[in-house]
């Protein structure tokens, strides 16, 4: 039951996305043409709120339910896997106007087509797997 | 008491404004850390293909992904999310997207017909129906290609990237963030005129 958690957390999360209309086609179109101020609101204020809660964590030395002190790793440091990686996760997060999250939501929603997407993103991380020590990282 | 129910399902029903949205995507990612975890659904793609036997063929997918079962519930907890937020909470609007009227002007532009007011949630090219179309499989099953392969060479997606990793102040982030913003605009600009109007 310990699991059940995640879940909430989860569906916490499809409201957030589905209510604020960050899992609509048209709002990424909208935010890519500058035309509102409304997706850079979301991802702005959640930056500087995460911003406030990262260092708090840091100075307070506050602990996960585990009792250990909360690490964020550090990522790799790199160029082009994260230029040319997220270049082409633009192209499809612009092309469908949907990222990761907003896929699962809108499946639950009654947009099955998007079972499409999820099949083809499995797909796109597999060729990604075997073709991963042929990509400069 | 009833009334009070209604009350508050009406105030949930409306349209939730960004400083309500951004902040609670970062309690959610408080949340995640709090139990021990980092918040990245893209990992979920990963997950799934080592469950579906994929590490029997690469050793990146050779990863023990019960182990990752919080974050495959995160995903399942999402796609209620997606079911109750869309069935008991649509305003009396309806389920639209309440877009700026120089975005609609773009889009009747491109030849998408939709009008101030009444711009739905999810277009009519995003459907089975827009199968029928090649500019449907490059928008569903082509966005979603390209979004699992960017996402897993990028290490992460708009959560681990642009909400964790920016959080955390990494540089790396910034760097996939600015990735993202190009191709984006590189199919803003470029490639969704060459694909409308879409003739049935």
């Amino acid at each position: 039951m310990r699991m059940s958690r995640y879940i909430l957390v989860g569906i916490l999360l499809g409201f957030i996305l589905y209510k604020s209309e960050a899992v609509s086609w048209f709002r990424i179109y909208e935010m890519f043409r500058f035309q509102s101020f409304h997706m850079y609101g979301i991802i702005g204020s959640a930056v500087v709120a995460g911003i406030v809660i990262v260092q708090l964590i840091k100075r307070k030395h506050i602990q996960n339910v585990k009792g250990q002190e909360i690490t964020i790793k550090d990522k790799n440091k790199s160029i082009p896997r994260y230029l040319v990686g997220g270049f082409i996760f633009g192209l499809g997060w612009s092309l469908a106007g949907a990222c990761p999250a907003p896929m699962f939501i809108l499946l639950g929603s009654g947009y099955t087509v998007l079972f499409v997407y999820l099949a083809a993103a499995m797909t796109g991380t597999f060729i990604y797997g075997l073709l991963r020590k042929k990509l400069p990282h | 008491m009833k009334e009070i129910l209604e009350q508050v399902l009406q105030f949930l029903s409306q349209p939730w404004p960004w400083y309500v949205a951004g902040p609670l995507l970062a309690l959610v990612m408080f949340i995640l850390l709090y139990f021990g975890h980092e918040f990245g659904i893209s990992e979920n793609f990963r997950l799934m293909c080592a469950a579906d036997g994929a590490d029997k063929y690469n050793e990146f997918f050779k990863i023990d992904w019960k182990s990752g079962e919080w974050n495959l519930l995160v995903a399942l907890g999402a796609v209620f999310g997606g079911y109750l937020a869309s069935h008991y909470f649509i305003g009396n609007a309806g389920d639209i997207a309440h877009v700026s009227s120089s975005t609609v002007q773009s889009l009747n532009e491109l030849g998408i017909p939709v009008k101030q007011g009444s711009v739905p949630l999810i277009p009519d090219f995003i459907s089975w129906e827009a199968l029928f179309n090649w500019q449907g499989w490059l928008i569903i099953a082509g966005g979603g290609f390209l979004v699992g392969f960017g996402a897993r060479y990028a290490g992460g997606c708009t959560s681990g990237h642009a909400i964790s990793g920016l959080s955390a102040l990494q540089l790396p982030s910034l760097i996939a963030v600015v990735g993202f913003f190009m191709g984006g605009l590189f199919i803003t600009y470029v490639v969704l005129p060459l694909i409308f109007p879409i003739i049935r």
